[in-house]
């Protein structure tokens, strides 16, 4: 279905790369992977591996949430459930896997499985959360937008709640449970190359720290080759249809209900992959993390990012998880200790959820589209804007005359 | 012990009914008007217990009304009275006003927008205004001063009413009833009614559609206030945190009755009480929120319109 004329926005955004973008590219994936080497070497530096790792975290779940709200247009305020369905489940069968694997008399395989053990849980946490988004959503995605968003709210409250009251003797109830202790695979073969130039004091240790941050940072990269393909497709274009008119996109031939069913279904996934990373780089679940104010959080991320965009949502995400760790990072350091009063960082942490309310509030009203938002989302939020009513027009004064498109696209 | 305790929950239910029915008021008058969930309703609520807590301390301190008035405030009947008629009515009108605000500043500028934005703006306050009052009033619970008499009475068996029960009870039917009347009879509660049927036509007629807006969100917010001084007189405490679950759960009641609809929220928060009274009693404490959850994905699920409502077909 792929490259008809007509589908001329959508392909603006997958089209060809001017140089700059490239460089700009390029510096951000050395960044990405080379700048937490050198966090890690200098002591005084090494917690913020940590947080880029939690910032990761966000990333995954921001980009999971922005097919739900961003494509598919539902909001969902409860997609911590699907966060920690993965988390969960992470830590209830990765520890039955670890019991099991453990009975293998074959030393270096046992050894082998036990370290993999969350690389078996990714999958299956990934397919639980999506069945549980499925499960949710066949009942209730038939209704409209708003109640949608309290029936999510309320399914993620059931959640968190049933893991509360340790549901059916599983979750260890409000003191949360330990994740498999198992040193993850590869992480001893890693540490085997310390690099230290001790005239400069840089003594680098794969850490723990480090190893999940590249393991998210991969499944980010995997998350956003998935949307963009998704974006682009069959389904990506039923979205579009979908979330401007429902009405008009089904009779046209949009399957509302599938159509959906898949948004909530690939969004949960990502939530539960997310959750999988959480649980073992966290080494702990507990409901604590799992309440109504992180799906705002997430969902925040998603609208101030710009609904729909990938470099928004990702910026989004950063911008939020990152700021008050950072502060909070920068606060504890002894590096910095003297530079930022560690009171008036921790009044500046205080105060973020206040600022977030209000950005929220101000963002709806100024610029909904979000920060870095997508062209279409755009044309959508602002259909009064002068440029928008003129290429309608135009496309219509074609459609009328019969005149070449590419005359006019001068 | 069965039929005590079904009483004494039955009882219980009702009071918290009626506290959900008059938060659900609020939601339901500015979702039959402007088609929206004001998610940030449940800090009506939490404002006015504060705002309540707050007017009730002032006028209890001898220091600022003289001991004298004090006394006579707390003491005598027609004081008590007069005390509490003071109070509900700042905190109503307060908060009242703060609605009005948010409107104009939050909500009004959205009022063409896709349905989304005005409900992540209502968030957004929702979220404003907690932590507003945890980084400035105070981030821990306080105690809510219990100048009320409290005296319990044996209906059967072991279960009570308490004078306070009482209280809540009759004036939440007292204001269920004032409020009907407003609405149902008067020349303004017509100009309400026709522009939560259609809202341009009521403008056409000559409704001002402000003013009817701007009305919802102080009725609204001012019901809620008032609830939220009947829980601060019945739990003890407020706190910043206080409005989110009986929030969720007003919108649930009102969701059942059919949001929209006047009499189904009344009825819807009953309803909601009774049933939560009763899975706390019979089930277990710690699955009694679940319960309202529950009820709420069953209903809309169900029956979206609700108890009284009339089935939504989606108009293109």
């Amino acid at each position: 279905m792929g490259g008809s004329k007509m589908d001329i926005r959508t392909n603006v955004q997958s089209g060809s790369w001017s140089r700059g973008k490239i460089a700009l590219a390029v510096l951000l994936g050395v960044l990405v992977v080379f700048a937490p080497v050198l966090l890690q070497g200098f002591q005084t530096m090494s917690f913020f591996v940590r947080v880029l790792g939690i910032i990761g975290i966000y990333v995954l779940l921001a980009l999971g949430l922005n097919i739900v709200v961003g494509y598919a247009g539902l909001l969902d305020l409860g997609y911590v459930a699907f966060y920690a369905m993965g988390a969960y489940a992470a830590v209830i069968l990765g520890e039955k896997f670890v019991a099991v694997v453990q009975t293998i008399s074959n030393v270096g395989l046992r050894d082998f499985l036990v370290s993999s053990q969350f690389l078996v849980m990714l999958p299956v946490a990934a397919i639980i959360a999506a069945l549980t988004g499925l499960a949710l959503g066949t009942p209730v995605l038939r209704l409209r937008g708003d109640y949608l968003a309290i029936v999510t709210l309320g399914f993620g409250e059931i959640i968190r709640i049933l893991a509360t009251n340790d549901f059916l003797g599983l979750t260890k109830g409000a003191y949360g449970m330990m994740a498999p202790i198992a040193q993850p695979l590869g992480l001893a073969q890693l540490q085997l190359l310390p690099i230290a130039i001790p005239a400069i004091g840089f003594n680098f240790i794969f850490s723990v720290n480090l190893y999940w941050y590249y393991i998210v940072v991969l499944l980010i990269i995997l998350a956003v080759f998935v949307v963009r393909r998704l974006d682009n497709s069959r389904l990506g274009r039923a979205w579009v249809a979908m979330r401007e008119d429902e009405v008009a996109a089904s009779s046209v031939g949009v399957n509302i209900m599938t159509s959906k069913l898949w948004a909530f279904a690939l969004g949960a996934l990502w939530g539960g992959l997310a959750g999988v990373v959480f649980a073992n780089a966290q080494g702990f679940v507990s409901p604590e993390s799992f309440t109504f104010m992180e799906s705002v959080f997430i969902v925040t991320m998603v609208v101030l990012g710009g609904m729909g965009s990938i470099p928004g949502v990702i910026v989004g995400a950063a911008l939020i998880a990152g700021i008050p760790e950072m502060i909070r990072g920068v606060a504890q350091s002894p590096l910095l200790a003297g530079v930022i009063d560690p009171t008036l960082a921790s009044a500046i942490s205080g105060y973020r959820y206040l600022v977030f309310g209000l950005l929220m509030v101000i963002m709806m009203a100024v610029r909904p589209q979000g920060m870095i938002p997508s062209t279409r989302r755009a044309q959508e939020l602002h259909p009064e804007d002068e440029k928008v009513l003129e290429e309608e027009d135009q496309s219509l004064w074609d459609l009328k005359h019969g005149a070449d498109r590419s005359e006019h696209d001068l | 012990m069965a039929l005590s305790t079904l009483i004494q929950q039955m009882v219980n239910g009702v009071t918290l009914g009626g506290m959900y029915a008059l938060i659900a008021l609020g939601y339901t008058l500015v979702y039959g008007i402007m088609l929206m969930i004001n998610f940030a309703h449940s800090e009506m609520f939490m404002a006015g217990a504060y705002v309540g807590l707050f007017t009730l301390t002032g006028l209890t301190n001898p220091k600022l009304v003289g001991s004298g008035a004090v006394a006579f405030l707390t003491k005598n009947g027609i004081g008590l009275v007069l005390l509490f008629t003071i109070v509900f009515l700042v905190a109503g009108i307060a908060v009242g006003l703060l609605g009005v605000v948010i409107e104009r500043t939050a909500y009004r500028p959205l009022r063409n927008a896709p349905r989304l934005a005005p409900l992540i703006s209502a968030i957004g306050v929702s979220i404003f205004l907690q932590n507003a009052v945890l980084l400035w009033v105070d981030s821990k619970a306080l105690p809510f001063p219990q100048v009320f008499p409290v005296i319990d009475l044996k209906i059967y068996g072991n279960a009570s009413i308490s004078t306070l029960q009482i209280f809540i009870l009759v004036s939440v039917v007292l204001i269920l009833i004032v409020l009907d009347t407003f609405v149902g009879k008067t020349r303004i509660g017509k100009a309400m009614r026709a522009t939560s049927q259609d809202r341009d036509a009521a403008g056409l007629m000559g409704v001002n559609i402000n003013t009817v807006i701007a009305l919802a969100f102080f009725i609204g917010p001012a019901l809620g206030a008032v609830a939220g001084i009947f829980n601060g007189m019945y739990y003890g405490t407020v706190n910043w945190n206080m409005g989110f679950l009986p929030g969720i759960k007003s919108f649930t009641a009102a969701v059942i009755g059919g949001i929209g609809n006047l009499r189904g929220a009344m009825l819807g928060g009953f309803v909601l009480g009774i049933i939560e009274s009763l899975a706390a009693g019979f089930l277990s404490t710690g699955y009694k929120d679940v319960v309202a959850f529950v009820i709420l994905i069953l209903v809309l699920i169900f029956r979206p319109g609700g108890l009284l409502g009339e089935s939504v077909v989606e108009k293109v």
